[in-house]
């Protein structure tokens, strides 16, 4: 019996019939020739999370992002009137790689009024331009102008700050992002300033761990623990049912009811929990966060818990009912390994009793994500065995499904425009 | 006996703070990884009882100027919620089922 009424057609999967319900190929996430079509056909081409606008505090702020899946890294600054900006982190001189911090691997962030490459000491501007050259004499016909940095296409949405590595994109951010993702525009993410941060190299596909935390399928038999310490709490048989799944374009979210264990006995709780009053859906006490809050639980649901966004390709944005949320951002490093970063933000801890139930759900949020950083090592060998074809997704996995979709219809797109390219 | 490192009221504890007085999680998972069970709840056995307590003792102070006493003694509790998942959740030092998968904490606030 389903707790939650599905749409009209009997199942979210055929509510939305161009997903089809037959069993899907993973070979997408097996094979070293598809993972070089998605880096060109997809993280090329589509707008990238990169960061948040709180990085860049004030004018001549700075960071670097590495992009692996582009073997890119790109420098995003807040110049010195205020405009965001972002460059391929590339001397223009003999194309070194401008700022690092340790190793030219490692990210640099800072406050600076220009950017000075350890090379041959060329400067440049916060807004790329190139303000110094070291015996100019030297060179023939140099136009100085001309000589700053690339410059990568770069906007904001409610503070994220995304970049496009495409020539021209084919849409603006906002048109990109849509009506769904578009509504959380309003959302207090700018108050939500308090961050821990995670970074996990996972011998997985990128797709492999984003499906993992695009379903809650998997919750009740691989994090069993988690429901809590009794034999009534901790039920593997446990059905979950999501209360509401959306699609957007190449976006999709799933909303949650909660679990509410702040209104839990005691006995079904682990005493750290009770000691804290936090844990998995975060602290039990939520800030005030003032009114309405747009675009989250956008169905309604009663006894809302968690939205859980995914923004494609690679962003995820979990919104708490208690007033806090969570980033994932996945960036494939080859066919079967991807960097997995997770921020965690809460609006600013007053005392040490708030500060040690945001530590208590940061603790929760590793120790299980640890779980599926395993099990999900072990999928990807199990799926390069390549032992099926296919494989049966169920309606609570719907947007498994859709991710899939729609990252081989932009495969495909690509691989067409790229065969029109070579034939004219 | 050298300087204690906890409030006065927290003496029982004493024993512990060498071990677990750890400002960062890194070192706090670093130190759980590489306790027996026994340490681990032995630990946990003598903190937890106080933790309330200790959490009001901190409070006295704003949390950006609390005293060194006041900023170990948070530490310590920092490390009791990191050693409560061997005890209470997993009955081992490591997470179950996370095979050779490791995830770093590479931000965090202070203290």
């Amino acid at each position: 019996m389903a707790r939650f009424p599905k749409p009209a057609e009997g199942t979210w999967t055929e509510h939305y019939p161009e997903l089809g319900t037959e069993p899907v190929s993973f070979e997408d996430s097996i094979s070293p020739a598809f993972y070089a079509q998605e880096r060109e056909g997809i993280f090329k081409r589509a707008w990238l999370n990169v960061g948040r606008i709180e990085e860049l505090p004030r004018n001549g702020s700075y960071f670097t992002k590495q992009l692996p899946g582009v073997r890119a890294s790109i420098v995003v600054s807040r110049d010195l009137e205020g405009r965001v900006r972002a460059f391929h982190n590339v001397c223009r001189h003999r194309g070194n790689r401008l700022l690092w911090e340790g190793t030219p691997h490692g990210e640099a962030a800072g406050n600076a009024r220009q950017f000075v490459c350890r090379y041959h000491g060329w400067r440049y501007g916060l807004d790329g331009a190139c303000s110094y050259v070291h015996q100019p004499g030297e060179f023939f016909g140099l136009r100085k102008h001309e000589l700053g940095l690339a410059p990568v296409h770069c906007d904001t949405w409610a503070g994220f700050v995304f970049v496009n590595l495409d020539r021209e994109p084919r849409q603006t951010l906002r048109e990109y992002l849509g009506p769904m993702v578009g509504a959380l525009e309003g959302y207090p993410f700018h108050e939500m300033t308090e961050r821990y941060s995670f970074r996990a190299e996972n011998d997985s596909n990128w797709k492999v761990f984003i499906d993992a935390f695009q379903e809650y399928y998997h919750v009740p038999p691989l994090h069993t623990h988690q429901l809590g310490p009794t034999p009534e709490a901790r039920n593997p048989e446990y059905e979950f049912e999501a209360a509401h799944y959306q699609l957007d374009g190449p976006h999709r979210m799933v909303s949650t009811s909660g679990t509410y264990k702040h209104g839990w006995p005691t006995k079904h709780l682990y005493p750290s929990e009770a000691l804290t009053r936090s844990g998995n859906t975060g602290p039990w006490d939520a800030p005030d966060l003032g009114g309405r809050l747009p675009g989250v639980n956008p169905s309604g649901i009663t006894r809302w818990g968690i939205d859980n966004f995914q923004v494609f390709p690679n962003l995820e944005i979990l919104i708490y009912e208690r007033g806090w949320y969570v980033t994932y951002r996945y960036w494939p490093t080859s066919h079967n390994t991807h960097v997995f970063e997770g921020d965690l933000h809460f609006v600013p801890a007053r005392n040490a009793r708030e500060r040690l139930a945001h530590e208590y759900a940061a603790l929760t949020f590793k120790e299980y994500a640890l779980q599926d950083a395993g099990t999900l090592d072990g999928t990807q060998l199990g799926l390069e065995q390549r032992a099926f074809r296919d494989f049966p997704l169920n309606d609570q996995e719907i947007l498994v499904r859709h991710f899939h979709k729609t990252v081989a219809d932009w495969v495909d797109a690509y691989a067409r425009e790229h065969a029109q390219e070579t034939t004219r | 006996m050298s300087d204690p490192l906890l409030p006065p009221d927290f003496a029982e504890l004493e024993p512990y703070a060498a071990s677990w007085c750890l400002a960062t999680e890194p070192e706090r998972w670093a130190q759980r990884l590489r306790s027996s069970m026994d340490e681990l709840q032995a630990f946990y056995d003598a903190c937890f009882p106080r933790a309330e307590e200790a959490i009001a003792d901190c409070d006295r102070f704003p949390l950006d100027a609390l005293p060194g006493e006041a900023e170990r003694l948070l530490q310590l509790l920092h490390s009791l919620l990191m050693v409560s998942y061997a005890v209470e959740v997993w009955r081992q030092p490591e997470v179950i089922h996370c095979g050779s998968a490791r995830i770093d904490r590479v931000l965090e606030p202070r203290p």
